[in-house]
């Protein structure tokens, strides 16, 4: 499949991802020949083949429903590019 | 004492023991060598001074009778894994500064029994790249230099290119390393090191920045099996946090090494021979395998007929998790963040912050793959990929059944070719056939081991790798400690401290 300007604008913004109009096309290009390659598994049939969910076969494991974490602002908050008291905060946005 | 950093885990412990020298001694003789060799690029963040106090904690430890199957042993952690209060940024630039307020539960191990952590060893961005030349921090250098090209820089592989040029270079005695699709035994072949990717869920996910998590398996790299072994008992365990880590007891993995493969069945894989592969890849192998027949193993020829849909598949869903897991990666919690463009007081919508922040804090590779993992997972397609791919998935866990039927290993070439200059790298797709061999056993979730047993014309080292059943790790360990003593690899790189 050959992936075209606005798919590569579509991805984009599914990705929150900013691109600058002349990497739009080197983009498709690139993520064509990705596609390509993996586009080979059409010609191997899964049609009676459950989709693999776990390697180990491992179950999900029950365990009490209790807080067992929190009430740590500053260690949660101590990366915050920036914070007012005990929140996130982020640049004004004039929409 | 000179030279105690060229030491094995194995033989330190050892000599610590005797009171031959102490873990200061040793863990200076460890920065020495970074220092003399910080020109690879394999740390990022150092951590010297922190080292050589863990050290003396650790030989007062021993002075008051307290042991730990790695007290006062110095090691590199791959940074991938949270270690608190010291800069973690899986070698991207969104997440510079990044100190962890917690320990990744593989390091709180690691610690608990007494090791000393050197520094954060560099890779490539969030674990994605098999050459380590997509780090934000620079690239990591191969300590071998082929002889036909003496002059020319070689990549250590990647993902975990920084663990593996460290580890071949004598900048530590062992490293941390996690591999998704062949981080950990790709760069252990190419810099003639041992590496093992442990069965998936053996070792704890917790704390370590999230790639591909059904993939993701932290394992350690060292200079023998043995040492190998000595680490994965450490790292390995059941952990609450993570839920798919898997509660069954952590044997002594060295329990069986020496014990020879006399009347284990060894299967050779035909899929494992392709096109181009240089012959004396395809010759190693081969006599790697008529050495185990001499100790009494049976060589079995086996079919693993989806080898070759592994890679494509892998391709679809490592950067379908990865799209979901980097989203968390948005300028507001941690990390970098953008400023508003050139001119303008401030950004048009919060989305417009987001969409800045990631593309200057994501480099290209990191960028294509959440595209295409946005894509791929994209409504109207998530069936045809996605689905499709967990559907090969299924199949090729079913080929390794089937074989573990008829073999207690498999035996590979762990990659098509020895390491490459890092100018002359290949691109896409043709990058991405560096994982070949090694992808298959991510995708089963089976552990895989890398043996160095040879080097290439160029002088260049080359490995085998070793295939074994899910959490028969020990096993495994006994035919790679095999193989090795078969090997008798005792070459050293030219770029050594």
């Amino acid at each position: 499949m050959s992936i075209t300007r606005e798919t590569v604008e579509q991805a984009a913004r599914l990705a929150r991802l900013t691109v600058a109009e002349e990497d739009k096309d080197r983009l498709a290009g690139e993520l064509s020949a990705i596609l390509g390659f993996v586009e080979q598994l059409d010609a191997i049939n899964t049609d009676d083949v459950e989709p693999l969910t776990s390697v180990v076969g491992a179950t999900a494991r029950m365990r009490k429903d209790v807080v067992n974490a929190g009430d740590y602002p500053e260690r949660v908050l101590a990366n915050a590019p920036d914070r007012v008291t005990d929140f996130y905060a982020v640049p004004k946005v004039v929409e | 004492m000179s030279e105690l950093n060229r030491l094995t885990i194995a033989e330190a412990r050892q000599g610590m023991s005797e009171g031959k020298f102490s873990s200061v001694e040793l863990t200076q003789s460890c920065v020495d060598a970074m220092e003399a060799r910080a020109d690879l690029g394999a740390y990022i963040t150092p951590t010297p001074e922190a080292a050589l106090e863990a050290a003396a904690e650790a030989d007062k430890k021993r002075a008051t009778g307290e042991e730990g199957a790695l007290l006062g042993i110095p090691l590199g952690i791959k940074d991938l894994f949270c270690t608190e209060g010291v800069q973690t940024t899986a070698a991207s630039r969104i997440l510079e500064g990044f100190k962890p307020t917690y320990e990744s539960t593989v390091t709180s191990n690691l610690l608990r029994d007494g090791a000393v952590f050197l520094g954060k060893l560099n890779l490539d961005e969030f674990a994605m790249g098999s050459s380590n030349t997509t780090s934000y921090y620079g690239n990591v250098v191969n300590p071998w230099q082929s002889s036909e090209k003496p002059d020319m820089q070689l990549v250590p592989g990647g993902s975990s290119g920084g663990s593996a040029s460290a580890v071949a270079a004598r900048l530590c005695l062992g490293a941390t390393g996690t591999d998704t699709g062949g981080s950990i035994r790709q760069p252990a072949a190419f810099c003639g090191i041992t590496g093992l990717k442990p069965t998936y869920g053996r070792c704890s996910r917790w704390g370590v920045v999230a790639f591909a998590s059904s993939l993701d398996q932290a394992g350690p790299m060292a200079r023998s099996v043995e040492d190998c072994g000595i680490l994965l008992g450490s790292m390995a365990g059941y952990d609450p946090m993570d839920t798919t880590s898997v509660d069954t007891p952590v044997p002594d993995y060295t329990a069986e090494l020496g014990a020879g493969v006399k009347g284990l069945k060894i299967g050779i894989p035909k899929e494992y021979r392709v096109d181009g592969m240089p012959e004396e890849i395809e010759k190693l192998w081969m006599e790697t395998a008529d050495k185990l027949r001499d100790q009494g193993a049976e060589i079995v020829d086996i079919s693993l007929p989806h080898t070759h849909s592994a890679l494509p598949a892998y391709y679809i869903v490592a950067p379908a998790e990865a799209s979901s897991n980097l989203a968390r990666y948005d300028g507001v919690r941690y990390g970098f963040r953008a400023d508003a463009p050139e001119g303008l007081p401030e950004f048009s919508s919060l989305e417009e912050m987001y969409a800045t922040t990631r593309a200057e804090g994501f480099g290209p590779e990191v960028q294509r793959r959440i595209m295409i993992g946005a894509y791929v997972l994209s409504a109207g397609f998530y069936d045809a990929y996605y689905n499709k791919a967990r559907r090969v998935r299924t199949l090729i866990a079913k080929d390794f059944t089937d074989a573990f039927g008829q073999v207690d290993a498999i035996l590979t070439p762990t990659t098509p070719s020895p390491a490459f200059g890092i100018t002359e790298e290949p691109t896409g797709v043709e990058m991405y056939m560096n994982d070949v061999f090694t992808v298959p056993a991510s995708m089963a979730g089976i552990p895989g081991i890398s043996v160095p047993v040879g080097l290439s014309k160029a002088g260049l080292p080359l490995g085998v790798q070793l295939l074994g059943k899910p959490f028969e790790e020990v096993g495994l360990l006994r035919v790679a400690q095999a193989v090795e003593s078969a090997a008798g690899f005792s070459a050293t790189p030219q770029l050594m401290a």
